[in-house]
């Protein structure tokens, strides 16, 4: 949007004059600005003219098409976010005991972290499992271990997010049938499975099998909920672990959404009215320092996710154009020195997931750079988002920061990037291909190690790493996960195998791999019978590895 | 740079994914003039010994964040011996926490890197054997 005549006159005057004669005698102290993503920042943003009709086709209101100011009319006057912190290690049983606590601490959803073993398939016993099991998150080999894990908590009640992505038809069938031994039917159910394998090739590793069999049971998934469990979040699109992998806000944003368009697009091509599927659809993202920014890289994505739906895939329904999300903030901005120091981070890059309108949040702990976090930094982390809600009055408005002269340039400039990055991708072919070749992880490559050279450079201030440093004692009470898990979860799966009929369970997964042979069948009911048998997390996906084969890094260096 | 051409595996072992400080660190030493290979990630320590063999390197750098670096470190020591190749040394990184590294020391791990070690201080190490 230009500055009107006279505006960009009377600057110009300004800058040569008040401005030029000030940095004469006084230099900035640096002599460019950026942002957090490396982008120049002006030292004055001015008002651009603005007709009412543009005004509409860029911000609107909210709820209304474009989204920009928020997916809710209201936003958090009529419902604040949902408080939803990630936790998970050890066994069911201890990961249980951390819900608990949560739930009783005012938390208002629950949000599962499945160890490595779990979010690859392989069973606790398994040689490839060594060393990582319960570490990252809980370990699950059967439907024993998810009905312990929410033992006692009320599903029907409550909504639960689980990271869980080449495996994540099998968890939520494993969700579903201990839902319905609570008596709760599946139509009840709300909830969000991550189910995003793309952004696995791209960032984050936990990928099974290759791109093609990874689509189908995506779709299959979408198409079941639709029909089966309808409010629940079929997929998290997620750009959180491409951030995390270094990206930058731009790049976050434009390959997430990238990758929703594959997804739509694989769908449509199953045979899926777009406005059937596409409101369940959910999105992801990070939260980093610059606060400014990040909210502007939310509002710009609710913006050309709204135009993408609509103009690329014909969809109508307004459910279908809403860019929802759940925001974490930036594990990777966390320091193991001065650990105290995050805190600090954690509440200015949550006020910047309010300001942007998310629709839940997670709040990292302070001692997450050195180990998962103590009940008592939990807490704290907790506490910030309640003080952010109750005490900081940003809830009292919608989209506060809009009309910010700096904020409105910032969406502009992070939107016209984005749409430039997803005509790169689709000039590729899409997503598959641009993964396979590499370019996206490249592109992630070459911003994480221009960020860290920065740092070691001293161009980049990180408190507590390059300035600021002090001795420091190191710190105590972190948690640990016993080896011995191991072993205790071993014993327990050994125990389900011997109590199983082990014919029916035979028949379940041979059930399974015949219809994994034929792509036009739905693999959700098969799956869940497979789960209803105790067939093991491994075995299921034993069948599928046989069947569709595994995928292979694109190593890119 | 004395020793030019000094070759270093830097490896992801287990099922971790979170490749961003072996990636920077990988590209990091070949711009200090090293040989630098890397694994790719999710590695078993006998796939990463293997290749540490026949790439000849002298270095291998294992990097971590998942938790399981006090099995698996000190399972691809305890290979390179077994295949007769205890002269190359094995450092690490990533999320390893203080108190395991003296036990990881003792199970011959050279050196152990946290979050916020510089460029210079691995090198520094690579080429002095001091740092950490």
């Amino acid at each position: 949007m230009p500055l009107p005549e006279e505006l960009k006159k009377k600057k110009k005057d300004w800058e040569e004059t008040t401005l030029r004669e000030v940095i004469s005698r006084y230099p900035e102290r640096k002599t460019e600005f950026v942002t957090g993503s490396d982008k120049t920042v002006d030292p004055l943003y001015l008002p651009e003219s603005f007709s009412a009709q543009e005004y509409l086709e860029k911000q609107g209101f909210p709820g209304c098409y474009p989204f920009t100011r928020g997916v809710q009319p209201t936003m958090y006057r009529g419902r604040l976010w949902t408080m939803r912190q990630y936790a998970g290690f050890g066994t069911a049983e201890e990961s249980n005991q951390r819900y608990r606590f949560l739930l009783e601490q005012g938390q208002t959803g629950l949000s599962v972290a499945f160890d490595l073993p779990t979010q690859i398939g392989y069973d606790s016993d398994d040689p490839r499992a060594e060393g990582e099991v319960g570490k990252v998150g809980v370990a699950i080999d059967t439907l024993r271990d998810m009905e312990i894990l929410f033992d006692g908590i009320p599903l029907d009640r409550i909504s639960t997010s689980m990271t869980i992505n080449a495996p994540a038809a099998i968890f939520l069938a494993m969700y579903i049938v201990v839902a319905e031994t609570k008596g709760i039917r599946k139509d009840k159910l709300r909830g969000t499975i991550q189910n995003d394998i793309l952004k696995e090739y791209i960032a984050r590793g936990t990928y099974i099998f290759p791109p093609a069999p990874s689509m189908r049971l995506i779709t299959d998934v979408f198409a079941y909920c639709t029909r089966e469990v309808p409010q629940w979040n079929t997929i998290s699109i997620s750009g959180y672990h491409i951030r995390e992998a270094g990206s930058d806000a731009s790049q976050e944003v434009a390959f997430t959404l990238a990758n929703g368009i594959e997804y739509v697009r694989a769908a449509v091509k199953a045979g899926l009215p777009v406005d059937d599927f596409a409101g369940r659809l959910s999105f992801f993202f990070n939260a980093h320092n610059d606060l400014l920014e990040e909210v502007a890289k939310f509002r710009a994505a609710r913006r050309i996710w709204a135009r993408i739906m609509k103009e690329r895939f014909n969809a109508t329904d307004p459910k279908s154009l809403m860019l929802r999300f759940h925001t974490q903030t930036g594990g990777s901005t966390l320091t193991a020195q001065q650990p105290d120091n995050n805190i600090v981070r954690v509440a200015i890059q949550a006020l910047a997931a309010v300001l942007g309108g998310t629709q839940s949040l997670h709040t990292n702990s302070r001692e997450e750079a050195l180990a998962l976090p103590a009940e008592e930094s939990v807490r704290l982390a907790l506490r910030t988002q309640q003080v952010l809600a109750y005490e900081s009055g940003i809830t009292s408005t919608v989209d506060p920061l809009a009309g910010s002269y700096y904020v409105e340039a910032l969406t502009d400039r992070i939107e016209l990037e984005v749409w430039q990055y997803i005509d790169r991708i689709e000039a590729l072919g899409g997503m598959v291909p641009s993964i396979l070749k590499g370019y996206v992880q490249k592109q992630i490559q070459e911003a994480a190690f221009r960020t860290q050279k920065d740092i070691e450079k001293g161009e980049r201030v990180v408190v507590g790493i390059n300035r600021f440093q002090m001795e420091e004692k190191r710190p105590e009470n972190l948690l640990r996960v016993d080896p011995a898990i191991r072993q205790v979860q071993t014993d327990k799966l050994s125990q389900v195998k011997r109590s199983r009929n082990s014919s029916r369970v035979q028949h379940s997964l041979s059930a399974l791999r015949q219809g994994a042979k034929q792509d036009d069948v739905n693999l959700l009911p098969l799956i869940l019978e497979a789960v209803r048998e105790y067939a093991t997390l491994g075995e299921i996906c034993r069948v599928l590895r046989d069947e569709f084969g595994e995928h292979k890094e694109t190593i890119v260096l | 740079m004395s020793s030019k051409k000094t070759r270093i595996l830097i490896a992801k072992p287990g099922l971790d994914g979170h490749d961003r400080g072996a990636k920077f660190i990988a590209r990091a030493l070949r711009d200090e003039g090293y040989e630098v290979i890397y694994t790719g990630i999710r590695q078993t320590p006998e796939a990463i010994v293997q290749t540490a063999i026949q790439e000849d390197v002298d270095f291998v750098g294992l990097s971590l964040l998942s938790g399981a670096h006090n099995e698996l470190f000190p399972r691809v020591v305890d290979l390179l011996k077994e295949n007769g190749a205890e002269d190359i040394k094995v450092i690490g990184g990533g999320i390893i926490p203080e108190e395991d590294i003296p036990l990881l020391k003792e199970k011959g791990v050279l050196a152990v890197f946290g979050p916020g070690t510089s460029t210079e201080q691995i090198v520094e190490f690579i080429e002095h054997g001091s740092g950490r």
